[in-house]
């Protein structure tokens, strides 16, 4: 027998089990609601995580510990073969970074820049993963400047984004989530998709490309750039199979991530130079929230000026409106130096890929060639595809929303 | 009647919540048993006045805090066991440790179904079927847990 008999009642003393529990229930019930509609409890977790963090730092100790002991006791020879390997490793970066630089200037030229824009990544930070089960927890938090929906990436490619965040440790959702929706582009087409979690790791789904689409095996996805938080150009994942049913108007495709959280411990927080044409467009949804009636989409596009060689311009002119009316005054310049450089600069591929900051202030800050962007920064901030980072419980609806876009969309499909 | 024991209560919740959270390679993950849950069971049968439905709930807002998806999810389920265990405790404390075993499974069980519910309910449902596998290792587990656990306070 395990316990002692006791004979004990126990009414008597303050409420009974019932009562406390009903009062305990509604407490819960109450939090419950609370933190899941209207976040306000962001406060209460901030204080939580807190609390809670040198529970999670105790609990990773001793795997820390053990990669501590691990790494004292290598021997001389495992570190001479690892140093060799990594001689190697940075001769050959050394001598693609010296490509890039020549390829760099040389974009920069085609663009009809005077000198390189500086890369798209301002600031670096490396985190560790503290835990990664149920969730995944990396130490660094506020006191390191991390913010949320910020993005993280491994060497590979993207990895997640972070979701809570906490004063010296932050939540990540992995891309593979069930809950994540990444605007995605296939780097060889151009076409932008979203790339959806698919719950396991290891495995994208993209849902809402046509049975038509130009998509084959192999091909590299990378950012697109909208959505407000993953900068444009970077790798996420690789096509691994395609599936198209001729009964089906969507293709089915399967997309590997290259960022795995499961092989590497380390990840990197980045921070963006928010005037970079590559950076994310800053958090478009309030636009949409606020009910801009300029933000939505026109319904024809003017029809063509009689002037010459105005074609690239009349594009420009006319999406401009769409993007920004809210400040009528800087989009003015705008047509007049765009046409003889860039029509030929911009091609067809060209137009797809580059996000502005749909405010148009950071285009006037560098001359020239950046011009041609303002047309494609038109449907980045109409498009409704763009929220799914942060609400991707409606990306269905945003999807097919998105061929509705009017003239800039038709360019994107060409 | 002696006193109830509320330091040994604080300490091997902290305990539990500690071998909750500690990682584990791969399956073992699944077959972890809730150990709050256990301690919590364990002191709402042995001392119903303590205060097992508010231990019960300030273990679940840990959880929450550490594992959960939403806050007060684990607070509602574990309080919700607590409650049951604390009604019931005279008729699990006068069964054999066998059959004490069962009914720990039954209310692990129950504890999961509840958490399947409110997960679902919250809209973050988890359909993975080894998520049911820790009753058995929790039942398994009980007697020992009961004989490490009567050790921190005088017998009653």
């Amino acid at each position: 027998m395990a316990f002692g008999v006791a004979n004990q009642s126990l009414p008597g003393r303050g409420p009974t089990p019932g009562l406390r529990f009903a009062l305990y229930a509604i407490l819960a019930i109450t939090l419950m609601f609370l933190d899941k509609r209207g976040g306000w409890m962001e406060q209460v977790r901030y204080a939580m995580d807190a609390a809670t963090y040198p529970l999670q730092l105790a609990v990773s100790s001793p795997s820390t510990a053990w990669s501590w002991m691990r790494e004292s006791m290598r021997t001389r020879e495992a570190l001479r073969i690892e140093n060799e390997e990594l001689r190697t490793k940075v001769r050959n970066l050394e001598l693609r970074t010296m490509r890039y630089e020549a390829l760099a200037q040389e974009n920069a030229q085609l663009r009809g820049l005077r000198t390189a824009i500086p890369p798209v990544a301002e600031k670096w930070l490396v985190a560790e993963i503290v835990s990664q089960q149920p969730r995944v927890l990396i130490n660094r938090g506020t006191n390191n400047g991390v913010h949320k929906a910020q993005a993280v990436l491994s060497d590979q490619g993207i990895i997640g984004q972070t979701t809570h965040v906490g004063p010296w440790s932050s939540e990540i959702i992995l891309i593979t989530d069930v809950e994540h929706a990444i605007p995605v582009q296939i780097e060889r087409t151009g076409v932008r998709t979203i790339a959806v979690g698919t719950g396991n790791e290891g495995e994208l789904a993209l849902p809402y490309l046509p049975g038509n689409a130009d998509v084959v095996t192999g091909d590299l996805l990378i950012t697109s750039g909208l959505g407000g938080v993953f900068p444009q150009g970077y790798p996420v994942a690789r096509i691994t199979s395609v599936k198209r049913d001729a009964v089906q108007p969507l293709a089915q495709v399967r997309a590997e991530p290259l960022g795995r959280i499961n092989r590497d411990r380390e990840v990197m927080l980045v921070w963006f130079r928010e005037g970079h044409p590559a950076a994310p467009v800053p958090d478009p949804s309030k636009d949409l929230a606020a009910g801009d009636a300029n933000v939505k989409p026109q319904p024809t596009p003017p029809k063509p000026k009689p002037e010459a060689a105005a074609g690239a311009a009349e594009q420009d002119g006319s999406a401009a409106p769409a993007s920004g009316t809210a400040r009528p005054g800087t989009n003015a310049p705008r047509p007049a130096a765009a046409p003889t450089q860039t029509a030929p600069a911009a091609g067809p591929r060209q137009t797809v890929p580059v996000p502005t900051r749909p405010s148009g202030t950071d285009a006037s800050g560098r001359s020239g060639g950046t011009q041609a962007a303002p047309a494609t920064a038109a449907p980045s901030n109409t498009a409704p595809a763009q929220t799914p980072a942060q609400t991707p419980a409606q990306t269905p609806a945003q999807a097919p929303a998105r061929p509705t876009t009017p003239a800039p969309s038709a360019e994107d499909r060409e | 009647m002696t006193r109830e024991p509320r330091g040994w209560m604080v300490f091997t919740s902290i305990v539990a919540l500690f071998l909750t959270v500690l990682p584990l390679p791969g399956w073992l993950e699944y077959l972890r048993p809730a150990f709050v849950v256990l301690v919590v069971l364990y002191f709402s049968i042995t001392w119903p006045r303590a205060g097992g439905i508010g231990l019960g709930f300030f273990c679940g807002l840990a959880l929450d805090a550490l594992q959960g998806p939403v806050i007060g999810e684990h607070a509602l389920v574990l309080s919700a066991v607590a409650f049951i265990a604390v009604w019931e405790h005279q008729r699990i404390r006068s069964k054999p440790a066998f059959q004490q075993s069962l009914i720990v499974f039954f209310a692990l069980a129950l504890y999961e179904f509840f958490l399947f519910v409110v997960d679902a309910w919250t809209g973050y449902p988890n359909t993975d079927a080894r998520r049911w596998l820790h009753p058995l290792t929790g039942a398994m587990i009980w007697p020992i847990a009961i004989a490490l656990l009567e050790r921190g306070h005088s017998p009653r």
